[in-house]
C-alpha cells in the first residue's frame, strides 16, 4: 500500500495531489510561487478582477504561475447572485482558456456561507454551457446530491466559514456526503493546521481546498509543506484502514510469560 | 451613420470598469494597447457579453458602450 498509484480525476483529468491551494493574501507573489511548491498542489484557485485602468504597471500573477505544472481553478468569490458568478466564470474561461471554475455564489457577508437557492440556479446553467463545475457548499448532503444531478464534477462542502481555521465542524456530514454522491467530494473552507487537512484525508475526502491556513501562517512556505505532509499522511492512513474506536483497552504485549 | 469609417476622429464617452471615461473612438484592440500593460491574460466584456480575442480588433468601442476588462488575482 502506496501513494504511489494513488490517483484522482475530476472530469476526466488526473491528478495526484489531494491538495489545492489558494494565492490569495500571500505578502507578495514570490512567497506564493514558494508556498505553492511547497505544498505539491496540482490545482491553484485564482480570483477574477477588474484590472486597475490606471495602474496597469503591475506584475501579473500568471507569471508566477506555470500553467504546464498547475491546473488553474478560477473562483466566482465576491459573487452574491447567480448573474455576477455566471459573468465571471464566462470571463474566467476566456482569461484562462479552461473550463475548470470553483462555484461560489455567497449568501452572507459575515459567514460567507454560501447562498444554495442560487448556487443551484447557476450551476444548471453553467454545466449547460459546458463548464466542468466544483460548486462551494453548505456541508448539505442533500444539495450535494442535487450539485451532483445538476452535473456538477465535483462537490466541495465546507468544513467550517471560510477563513476561520475551525477545521472540519461536522465530520458525519462529510462521511454522509461521500456516501451520497459519487462525484469527488472536496473539503473546502476551515482548515486550520495540519490535522485538519489529515482528518479530511481520513475521512476518506478525494481533496482538500485550502488557502488562508497556509498564507496567513507566520510561515507560509513551512505551513504549504506542512499541509503536503498532512494530506499524504492523512490519506496512506485512509488507505492503511485503521483500528476500530473501542472504549477499553486491548493489550499490545503478548498476556503469557509475565514474570511473577 | 454613425461610429468608425467616416475617418473622423470623434471623442466618445464609455464605461470601463464602472468609471467613466472619454477616448478617441478606436477598436477594443486599440484601447487595450493604450491602456499600456500586459494583455495575455485580459478577458473582456463588452456590454455584458463576452468579447472573444479575436473581435478585438474587428470590434470599435461606440459611445455609451460599457467594458467590463478582467484579469486573475490571488484568490481562494
Amino acid at each position: 500500500m502506496t501513494l504511489q498509484n494513488d490517483t484522482w480525476s475530476i472530469a476526466g483529468r488526473e491528478f495526484r495531489s489531494r491538495l489545492m491551494v489558494g494565492t490569495g493574501k500571500y505578502a507578495d507573489f514570490e512567497q506564493m510561487a514558494r508556498a505553492i511548491e511547497a505544498s505539491g498542489a496540482e490545482i491553484v484557485t485564482v480570483a477574477v478582477r477588474r484590472v486597475n485602468i490606471s495602474d496597469r504597471g503591475r506584475e501579473s500573477l500568471l507569471d508566477h504561475i506555470d500553467l504546464k505544472k498547475y491546473t488553474l481553478l478560477p473562483n466566482t468569490a465576491g459573487c452574491y447572485s447567480a448573474d455576477e458568478a455566471i459573468r465571471t466564470c464566462r470571463l474566467a474561461r476566456e482569461a484562462g482558456l479552461s473550463d475548470f471554475v470553483k462555484l461560489e455564489v455567497i449568501g452572507d457577508q459575515k459567514t460567507l456561507f454560501p447562498d444554495n437557492e442560487g448556487l443551484l440556479k447557476a450551476a444548471a446553467i453553467l454545466v449547460k454551457e459546458g463548464f466542468t463545475v466544483l460548486p462551494y457548499t453548505t456541508d448539505d448532503p442533500i444539495m450535494c446530491k442535487k450539485l451532483e444531478d445538476l452535473g456538477c464534477a465535483a462537490v466541495m462542502p465546507l468544513g467550517a466559514p471560510i477563513g476561520s481555521g475551525l477545521g472540519i465542524r461536522n465530520p458525519y456530514n462529510i462521511r454522509i456526503i461521500m456516501e451520497t454522491v459519487s462525484v469527488p467530494v472536496i473539503v473546502d473552507a476551515g482548515v486550520g493546521t495540519a490535522s485538519d487537512a489529515a482528518i479530511a484525508m481520513e475521512l476518506g475526502c478525494d481533496g482538500v481546498l485550502m488557502n488562508t491556513a497556509i498564507s496567513g501562517a507566520k510561515d507560509p512556505v513551512a505551513m504549504a509543506e506542512a499541509m503536503n505532509l498532512a494530506v499524504r499522511a492523512g490519506r496512506l492512513a485512509y488507505l492503511a484502514g485503521r483500528i476500530p474506536r473501542k472504549l477499553y483497552a486491548t493489550a499490545s504485549s503478548p498476556l503469557e510469560g509475565v514474570i511473577g | 451613420m454613425t461610429g468608425g469609417g467616416t475617418g473622423q476622429v470623434a471623442t466618445i464617452r464609455i464605461m470601463v470598469n464602472g468609471e467613466e471615461t472619454t477616448i478617441p473612438g478606436m477598436s477594443v484592440h486599440d484601447y487595450l494597447n493604450m491602456m499600456d500593460g500586459d494583455n495575455r491574460s485580459l478577458a473582456v466584456e463588452l456590454n455584458r457579453d463576452i468579447l472573444p480575442k479575436k473581435d478585438y480588433r474587428t470590434t470599435f468601442l461606440r459611445e455609451g458602450d460599457q467594458l467590463e476588462i478582467v484579469w486573475f488575482v490571488g484568490g481562494g
